[in-house]
């Protein structure tokens, strides 16, 4: 065909504009992280950044092993609490015949992260709507008697933000696998006397594991990256990686600076080592 | 239990509109009053006669029109070619382009910072239309790709037999059959840009602040009825562009995935 223009002249602006912005982008990071700081003429290459956040020593860096351990402890359960609501969800639609809960489940999705933290602000804090309604049932008496589920310091309001803001992302992957499953498996099961328990424990969950596994660490990766939602539920102390490593990027202090490039890069590393676990995954499920 | 799974399911995606609403038409509703006194629309007069409401709206409304344009125009050949063609490197373009979707904007956002102070595109509209683009384009370029690869070339090749033009063909022929996946795909990159905080607080400098930089510096201690009125002002366009899509929205919704 005459017309058919080569596959790579197609792909070539795409992935010229990807690979020059990403790739500028990470070797101004990586110098900066190593102390090159060519606005103020500083071009000596130095580890002390490096130093100064792992040994947990720095003005960024005395915070870094506390960071990581709340980030770890966020994205950990958060991932957790909605893989498992995730995974009850996708079993109940997938006996609905019913579009609309479908739909429903689609525009939570859709219904973005900052607005859906705000949200919970408003319902959560201690003057919050649900304070109000329980000093008017008569349970406390002033906002500081209610517990503190938003700007705490183990990361409730947090965890709570994307455990129920991940559900359809995760719900969609297994609703997709269950639909794609022939209903045979689950009829053989049944004629063969296995109970609703049985069949969901032995022959639905088997089935999604794989995918929804992949799905969960994918998950993990964004809320260990995510820094509107930890900077709004979340409180100064301890705080998440992605927070620390802003707070001293946009510091005035030079110093301070490369660390927050360093957390940033920690960060990434972290993040696609779970990626590639996940594509790892994905490609063993095909 | 199934009515109350779905009785959940439609409480968190209803309750936060309905609290946006309340709270954005009362004012002096504070604890322990369990529900608003006063209703009043004064608030949100204030709110939208600030010119800053108003021209964060707009500026984002440029920004995120700008980037579904880029994003539409780069995907499309590149779509094209992952969804009908084998070719070596096929994988690596893939790879690629996945690759955006799993780095932090964190880290892009503070590289990009640099880089584009250095060439003068820090706090301009164009700057941080790049820095969307680089979130948004993956996207673009997935949703396409899906649609291709369903997509029959022979109707291109029936064309061609009876004598129509490369123009014809591609007007004619294939951008009808692509409308509704380049309808989708595009709204998505509008929707990704639009809902942006990182990248435009990073690249933007001060200098470009739109709806969602307006709503975290108020929801990080403000009025709660301002706080309200710029949620539910953020949260329209997603809400409009979800009533009109929802059938398209229910095949494609998991690859606008967590973006935003």
């Amino acid at each position: 065909m005459k017309f058919r223009p080569s596959p790579y002249l197609a792909l070539a602006p795409a992935l010229i504009v990807i690979t020059v912005m990403l790739g500028a982008s990470l070797f101004y990071a990586v110098l900066e992280s190593f102390g090159i700081i060519r606005v103020i003429g500083q071009d000596a290459l130095s580890l002390d950044a490096y130093r100064d956040v792992l040994s947990g020593t720095g003005a960024a860096g005395g915070e870094f092993w506390v960071s990581l351990g709340f980030s770890l402890w966020v994205s950990a359960a958060s991932t957790i609490f909605s893989s498992a609501l995730a995974l009850m969800a996708a079993v109940w639609l997938s006996s609905q015949k019913n579009q609309a809960d479908t739909l429903a489940i689609n525009g939570h999705l859709a219904f973005p992260h900052l607005a859906w933290a705000t949200a919970l602000l408003l319902l959560f804090s201690q003057s919050g709507i649900l304070a109000r309604w329980a000093a008017a049932l008569g349970w406390i008496d002033v906002p500081a008697d209610f517990p503190i589920l938003v700007r705490d310091s183990f990361g409730v309001g947090i965890i709570l933000h994307y455990s129920i803001k991940e559900i359809p992302f995760l719900a969609l992957i297994v609703l997709g696998v269950l639909r794609s499953q022939p209903v045979g498996y689950d009829v053989v099961a049944e004629n063969l006397g296995a109970s609703r328990w049985q069949r969901l424990r032995y022959v639905m969950i088997p089935q999604v594991m794989p995918a929804l596994f992949a799905g969960a660490l994918l998950v993990f990766g964004l809320i260990f990256s995510s820094y509107e939602v930890p900077a709004l539920l979340g409180i100064g102390y301890p705080r998440a990686l992605p927070v620390l490593a802003l707070r001293f990027f946009l510091d005035p202090d030079l110093r301070a600076r490369s660390e927050g490039m360093v957390i940033s890069l920690i960060i990434t590393l972290i993040v696609l080592a779970v990626a590639v676990v996940s594509l790892k995954l994905e490609e063993r499920k095909e | 239990m199934k009515y109350l799974v779905r009785a959940l399911l439609y409480v968190v995606l209803v309750a936060p509109l309905a609290l946006f609403i309340v709270y954005s038409f009362t004012e002096g509703w504070f604890f322990p009053a369990p529900f608003p006194s006063e209703w009043t629309t004064t608030t949100f007069q204030r709110t939208m006669d600030d010119p800053r409401t108003l021209g964060g709206m707009w500026q984002g409304f440029v920004i995120a029109v700008i980037v579904s344009l880029l994003s539409l125009i780069l995907a499309f050949p590149a779509a094209r070619a992952l969804g009908l063609r084998q070719f070596r490197g096929r994988q690596i373009a893939w790879l690629m382009l996945f690759l955006p979707t799993v780095v932090p904007p964190l880290a892009i956002g503070m590289g990009l910072n640099i880089l584009f102070l250095r060439v003068g595109l820090a706090g301009t509209i164009m700057g941080v239309s790049l820095a969307h683009l680089i979130s948004t384009l993956p996207y673009t370029v997935f949703t396409l790709s899906s649609a291709f690869a369903r997509y029959d070339e022979n109707y291109e090749h029936q064309a061609l037999a009876l004598g129509a033009n490369p123009m014809q063909i591609f007007f004619n022929i294939t951008l009808r059959m692509m409308t509704p996946s380049l309808v989708v795909a595009t709204l998505f990159a509008f929707l990704v840009s639009w809902s942006q905080y990182l990248l435009t607080l990073l690249i933007g400098g001060g200098k470009i602040i739109t709806l969602p930089v307006l709503l975290f510096t108020a929801a990080s201690g403000g009025n709660p009825s301002t706080i309200a009125i710029k949620s539910l002002l953020f949260i329209l366009p997603p809400a409009l562009v979800i009533a009109f899509t929802a059938r398209e929205l229910n095949r494609h919704g998991n690859e606008i995935r967590e973006q935003y």
